[in-house]
């Protein structure tokens, strides 16, 4: 679709593209330590500033928690924050990403996904993004560059929303994405720049005359009100992502939604995922389809808060669903995709569900491995059950 | 106490200073009593008193703020072994009345 605003198509990969779109916001303060795969999305930024491009205060800290508690004192002292990290450097982030999130920073982090160790390994999977579900950040996760640029610049104003004012994960995968050269529609810089407005915090540690104290100790007598606002901040969130992409739509004729419904209107067989996947998906839900096969993707884009209402929405014609993960959460009844999508059937659409587990470590997806998936949901629709409710795509056996 | 729709986002402070608003004596285990009679208000307890929880005035100590004193006992502590004016008594001893 063209953009109605000026732009340019420029061919980049992955962390070029969320580089141009933090060239364009130009925050006031980063602060970022290196990680395979996100390091030449921070390589590409740290030459912006000192090119003198941007006019961000780069903060080059020995350690990602050092990142991220970097990036909430700046947050706090009522500056626009940006971030990346990878993996092992998100697990160690994380008592910070719960702070930043409780203590309402909009912080914008790109998440280049992946896996997370060990065995050690750098490519895609979403085992970072997805242990980290629960910090109360919201994420959106990208299906090619072009979207990797959209959302980071959607993320600055959905996290800067009075009615949110949460982080926000972009979330883009590993080495398919982040390393991979594509055609990208970049706005014309003013375009950008007045899509993302300015900052103005609600409070700001500099301030001296209205002096205020961030963080401060909170126990069993006010501990659960202040969570309370945090729950209420990412259900506004749902509200506010989509007039942020009503906006975004106008100015370039991409409009995102929380979910995206690939030919599932008529489809009795449905794959959710989220992701590059999503990319192999539709070429597979076309091949299928020009078979006529009734088959169609749900791919999810927002994955905190989870949009539950359009899932049910988008499944309730369905025969037979099933839920690709890119990580496992062990011990449990399925991947962290998949337990969402279950429970938010539970009580309004019984269709037989089931999981996939595929492309951990970055172990490619082929279109074979998704059609497997939906070979194997013409059964599931026939017996309406399955004693293995959990498969796996592509590993050996 | 205040709900949540009445709090600051973030659990920030916006009003400067207001750590004596906060509470802290129902922390107490052991409380600190004073014997009037046996205190020659040299001080000590007030300078060392982390809670500045020892009341004074025109020099003088005048009480024991039990609504921010914790129990520490850093004054019984501090109090000169010849005066030894402050006694660190479990809480348990007072009755509910006398609780603070």
């Amino acid at each position: 679709m063209k953009s109605v605003a000026k732009c340019k198509v420029v061919a980049v990969t992955g962390n070029d593209a969320v580089a141009e779109a933090m060239r364009q916001v130009d925050p006031d303060v980063v602060a970022a330590y290196p990680i395979t795969p996100q390091t030449e999305l921070m390589h590409r930024f740290a030459e912006f500033v000192a090119d003198g491009i941007v006019k961000t205060e780069f903060v080059l800290v020995e350690s990602e928690h050092s990142a991220m508690s970097a990036a909430v004192g700046a947050s706090a002292a009522g500056a626009r924050v940006m971030t990346a990290t990878s993996a092992n450097g998100l697990a160690l982030m994380w008592e910070i990403l719960y702070i930043a999130a409780s203590t309402r920073c909009p912080i914008v982090m790109a998440v280049v996904n992946r896996a997370l160790s060990a065995p050690i390994n750098i490519h895609c999977d979403h085992s970072d993004s997805m242990g980290a579900r629960d910090a109360g950040w919201i994420h959106l996760h990208c299906e090619n560059s072009q979207e990797a640029y959209d959302n980071t610049l959607q993320a600055v104003r959905i996290a800067e929303n009075r009615d949110v004012l949460l982080p926000v994960m972009v979330c883009l995968d590993g080495f398919i994405l982040s390393h991979t050269l594509e055609a990208v529609e970049i706005l014309d810089d003013d375009v950008a720049r007045e899509f993302v407005g300015e900052f103005r915090p609600v409070h700001n540690l500099l301030d001296v005359e209205n002096p205020i104290t961030f963080g401060p100790l909170d126990f069993h007598d006010y501990y659960f009100e202040h969570k309370i606002p945090e729950i209420v901040a990412m259900e506004n969130a749902k509200r506010v992502i989509d007039e942020v992409a009503q906006e975004y739509a106008r100015l370039t004729g991409r409009h995102y939604q929380k979910v995206e419904k690939y030919r599932t209107d008529d489809a009795e067989r449905i794959v959710i995922a989220l992701g590059s996947t999503c990319g192999t998906a539709k070429a597979v839900v076309d091949e299928l389809r020009d078979k006529g096969e009734s088959v169609g993707l749900l791919k999810i884009r927002v994955f905190r808060p989870f949009p539950y209402e359009e899932i049910r929405q988008a499944l309730k014609n369905a025969k037979s669903v099933a839920v690709l993960d890119r990580s496992m959460s062990f011990g449990a009844q399925g991947g962290p995709v998949f337990l969402e999508v279950k429970a938010a059937l539970y009580n309004h659409l019984d269709v037989p569900l089931k999981n996939y587990i595929y492309g951990l470590g970055g172990r490619n997806v082929s279109p074979s491995q998704i059609k497997v998936a939906f070979e194997e949901l013409k059964h599931l629709a026939k017996e309406g059950t399955t004693s293995d409710q959990i498969g796996f795509l592509g590993v050996r056996e | 106490m205040k709900g949540w729709k009445q709090l600051a986002i973030g659990g920030r402070i916006e009003e400067a200073g207001n750590s004596a608003c906060y509470e802290t004596g129902s922390w107490r285990t052991f409380r600190p009593v004073r014997d009037e009679s046996k205190c020659t208000h040299c001080l000590r307890c007030w300078i060392w008193c982390p809670d500045s929880a020892i009341k004074v005035k025109d020099g003088k100590i005048v009480g024991i703020d039990l609504d921010h004193c914790k129990g520490c006992g850093i004054c019984a502590e501090v109090c000169p072994p010849k005066v030894h004016a402050i006694e660190m008594v479990e809480e348990s001893q007072f009755s509910e009345k006398e609780k603070k």
